[in-house]
């Protein structure tokens, strides 16, 4: 009996040559991550040279931290409810409507910081279980629920507030948004403790990329080569210790840089290592094909927006604090710029695409932008215009890049 | 003029890395029907691009003429004002447009831009008579079944006056009457004068309906044949496609049947969103160890209904019945449980329910057991690189590694990964779907061989198949249903296609 099967013959001889395929694979999945990457790098170069080199000074660098730090905060959850193929408005209001309980208990009531955090996360997570509940079960359109959830929320605020600001928030709450890890060791113009936590975090690279090489060779995959390995190892801490110099110089680490850097590490283990991120990509590439393969896709989808609600009370309770005040307005626009942000840093509006990465290089190009414009003199109008350009221009190149691999 | 209305001569396609056509010829007589067959990838849906414009002008070698005249078109527009009509395989129809308002699409009956409704709606339906289709030119075009739906397509094309009509695997979707309908349609036109192309990968139709075959292999032109000359047969054009004799369209396999390790009894199902309507209706059936047992139904005989319900409920409301493995009532109550109990379901439609078409190759075949390559929820990506490679060489699946992003297969290639990714799931009972549904004879054949496998490893094989040729070649017992019921059960040696067909169509004594 003749077995029909085509070409067997070419298959096992091509060892090698599919290595290099898969080499040259690898490095184009990752093109379009590596070319936001670079373009960040080019605008800062822009506006550092546009500037004066005011950008990249000490003060700069930590305002730039602190002023962002509420988006990308944002940005985190969002890409995961984008990932989903939802999408979140309500974030901005949320993000206000918790400030505003905050300050109602810590400034009207003196409930203590901790135990108002904690309340407000709380209450985060609610919001987003009543939004998730909607969305995942009832099979409302995000869209619409959380149009709904931003009225809803923005209302509430007012109403809890009475159309008032509410300040000032206690010096230790402040000290989430605008204080800095203190120096241990006593430095006089450089922050010694920034440097040598900079060391340590140099240190834990290196030893999490050799053991991760190390593994790939146990398995027997091929590596690529050494060079450009150490190449890519130089580099990387160039830019950690360097980064960390600049902070050095001024105060040290921001504490919201450190939360920060917690959250991207947290979130970007759990979307690209765990089962449960596994899973969240699923549901956006194909959420049929997620629940036939046995996701319990309404359950992913409902912790999804609890998350997003945590994160938006997190990021309401940090702009509050950096604020020093509860005000109706906060929040305002937050959840567009936080989409801005995912769309630029790679993720597809269709969903399954995208990461947490991507949505802090995104945030990042549009804090930048920001920043360099304000430091130039360029108006709020004008601001806004080109950033809108920018977003159009990111995705336009995205198609065009999906297009030519085709 | 010439007698061929169409010739393309010397046609060559490069897209980077792979010749998709070398030197291509294909004649089509006036008023003839055309088949063109090959395996998936042979490039017969490139070729019918470049016919078309969806390729245009300039971007492949050769020359097309259509009636003695060369042409150079730049899109389909240009191709369709000559007659030149193509139905795609996933129909291009608009769901929420009535049957007039699609046919008219973009060939509106209007004067100055606006719309002539009594025109439009008293020309299509002189044109639904012309293609046999009693419905109303209201009736919006999702409430329409697949079959009639293709009689939409070609009455679209018969408003763009076509002069050839090319059909991409028509019959794909179609169940058996459909199909019968569709093609006795074929044979009408061309008396009255319409020349066609059919691509298709169900044999006896072509034999059936074409009048000559040219047959693409790896990118060219292997023959023409003229099909009453040549005394063409089906096995004819197997070896034309495959270049060598197939002695055997099914592998042989030894039987080894053991205890009964599935059972399902009193099943019962009722529509999802239609209360009163039962779908299923008392079935019973069973499947022993090593045994390959069909499922013979007719499209709507809730053939899938039935399948799907059992994979852990994931169709249909009010749900009775008792499922026992081993002798033991489970309890499957989600998908999860079904595949935590061994129960894997391969899906009739890939592309929809399958895959994740974004993703590549290993993600896809991890997803159902994701926690038999992870320790504390993490994913050993490694390991998952291990494991979905020793799959892709096991199913032969035609790719440089398993990074290869599952929408650039072809079909034969996409319905391996997903067979891999549940046989990766370890299953005792696999439920395959329609496994070899608009796939190539090599990948069929290989999937064929695989399922024998598994037998023999000791799995239960529930087979759903439309094709009876298939079930009658691979199975060992056949259940027959129809409405919704169990109608028959018959073995391997005593069915028959005409028996099995009898058993299908029996409907409920009424009164």
């Amino acid at each position: 009996m003749q077995v029909p099967t085509q070409k067997m013959s070419s298959h096992h001889s091509a060892a090698n040559e599919s290595k290099t395929r898969l080499f040259a694979q690898t490095i184009k999945n990752h093109i379009r991550s590596y070319s936001m990457v670079v373009a960040l790098v080019l605008i800062i170069g822009l506006f550092q040279i546009l500037t004066d080199g005011i950008l990249l000074r000490p003060l700069n660098v930590t305002n730039l931290i602190l002023q962002n730090s509420y988006i990308l905060i944002l940005a985190i959850g969002m890409m995961l409810v984008i990932i989903t193929g939802h999408i979140d408005l309500s974030v901005g209001s949320v993000a206000a409507f918790v400030g505003a309980l905050a300050g109602i208990l810590m400034v009207e009531h003196h409930v203590s910081m901790t135990a108002t955090v904690l309340v407000c996360l709380l209450l985060g997570a609610l919001i987003g279980a009543w939004q998730g509940f909607w969305i995942a079960y009832v099979r409302i359109p995000a869209f619409i629920v959380t149009l709904a959830g931003m009225l809803l929320f923005r209302g509430l605020t007012m109403v809890i507030l009475e159309g008032q600001s509410i300040a000032p928030f206690p010096k230790s709450f402040q000290n989430i948004s605008s204080g800095f890890i203190p120096d241990v060791f006593h430095g006089d113009s450089l922050h010694i403790f920034t440097m040598v936590l900079a060391a340590l975090l140099s240190l834990l690279f290196l030893w999490l990329e050799i053991r991760k090489r190390n593994e790939q060779k146990k398995y027997g995959f091929e590596v690529g080569h050494q060079a450009v390995f150490i190449a890519k190892l130089i580099g990387v801490l160039a830019v950690i210790n360097l980064f960390a110099y600049v902070l050095a110089t001024y105060e040290g680490i921001p504490n919201i840089l450190l939360i920060l850097a917690v959250l991207i590490t947290v979130y970007s283990f759990v979307a690209n290592k765990t089962i449960a991120g596994r899973h969240i990509y699923a549901i956006g590439g194909n959420e049929k094909a997620a629940q036939l393969s046995g996701v319990k896709t309404k359950r992913v989808t409902f912790w999804v927006f609890v998350n997003m609600g945590v994160l938006a009370a997190l990021s309401g309770l940090i702009f509050a604090a950096r604020l020093n005040a509860a005000t109706p307005k906060a929040g305002n626009l937050f959840e567009l710029d936080a989409i801005a942000a995912c769309f630029i840093g790679g993720a597809s509006a269709y969903g399954g695409i995208g990461s947490v990465s991507g949505a802090i290089i995104g945030g990042l190009v549009m804090g930048v932008m920001n920043n360099g414009m304000s430091l130039l003199g360029l108006g709020i109008d004008w601001q806004q215009a080109i950033k809108g350009l920018v977003l159009l221009a990111a995705v336009a190149f995205d198609i065009y890049n999906k297009n030519k691999s085709a | 003029m010439s007698e061929f209305i169409l010739e393309m001569r010397g046609i060559i396609k490069e897209f980077p890395g792979v010749k998709a056509l070398d030197n291509v010829n294909l004649k089509v007589r006036e008023g003839e029907i055309h088949a063109l067959c090959g395996e998936n990838g042979a490039g017969k849906s490139t070729l019918m691009k470049v016919l078309s414009g969806v390729y245009s002008y300039g971007t492949y070698d050769g020359e097309i003429l259509f009636k003695g005249e060369v042409c150079k078109f730049k899109d389909i527009k240009q191709s369709e004002q000559l007659g030149i009509v193509i139905i795609h395989q996933e129909l291009a129809l608009i769901p929420y447009l009535s049957i007039a308002e699609n046919i008219f699409l973009g060939n509106e009956q209007a004067k100055r831009g606006i719309i002539n409704w009594n025109e439009t709606v008293a020309k299509t339906k002189e044109l639904l008579s012309k293609v046999g289709l009693d419905e109303s030119p209201h009736t919006l075009v999702g409430t329409l079944g697949v079959g009639k739906q293709q009689l939409v397509e070609i009455a679209k094309a018969l408003a763009k006056k076509v002069k050839l009509l090319i059909l991409d695997e028509p019959t794909a979707a179609l169940n058996e009457a459909d199909s019968e309908n569709l093609l006795n349609l074929l044979l009408e036109l061309k008396k009255q004068g319409v020349s066609a192309i059919i691509i298709s990968h169900k044999l006896n139709e072509v034999a059936r309906v074409a009048d000559s075959i040219t047959i693409l292999r790896d990118g060219k032109t292997i023959e023409t044949l003229d099909m009453k000359k040549d005394h063409v047969t089906e096995d004819r054009i197997i070896k034309g496609m495959v270049g060598r004799d197939l002695t055997a369209r099914y592998p042989k396999r030894e039987s080894k049947i053991g205890e009964v390790i599935f059972e399902v009894k009193n099943w019962n199902v009722y529509h999802p969103f239609q209360h009163e309507r039962k779908v299923i209706d008392d079935v019973h059936l069973y499947i022993r160890k090593g045994e390959i047992v069909g499922i013979a139904g007719l499209m709507g005989s809730g053939r899938t209904e039935l399948a799907m319900s059992l994979f852990g409920r994931s169709y249909g409301k009010k749900i009775s019945g008792q499922i026992f493995k081993n002798g033991v009532e489970i309890d499957v109550r989600n998908v999860s449980k079904a595949i935590e109990q061994g129960i894997a379901y391969v899906t009739e439609d890939r592309k929809g329910n399958g895959l994740i078409l974004m993703e590549d190759i290993r993600k896809n075949m991890t997803l159902s057991r994701l926690n038999k390559i992870a320790k504390w929820f993490i994913v050993n990506e490694n390991l998952e690189i291990i494991e979905s490679e020793k799959f892709r060489n096991r199913l032969k699946i035609k790719t440089p590694s398993v990074f290869q992003k599952a929408e650039k297969l072809s079909g034969g290639n996409q319905q391996k990964i997903v067979l891999g990714k549940w046989m990766f799931a370890e299953p005792d009972i696999l439920i395959l779907d329609e496994p070899t549904r608009g796939i190539d004879i090599g990948a069929k054949y290989e999937i064929y061989t695989i399922m024998n496998q598994l037998a023999q490893e000791g799995k239960g094989i529930l087979m759903i198949s439309s094709e009876l040729p298939e079930l009658l070649g691979m199975c060992d017992r056949i259940y027959a249903m129809s409405e919704g019921r169990i109608t028959g059960e018959v073995d391997r040696y005593k069915a028959t296609q005409e028996g099995l067909m009898k058993l299908m169509t029996k409907t409920r004594v009424r009164g």
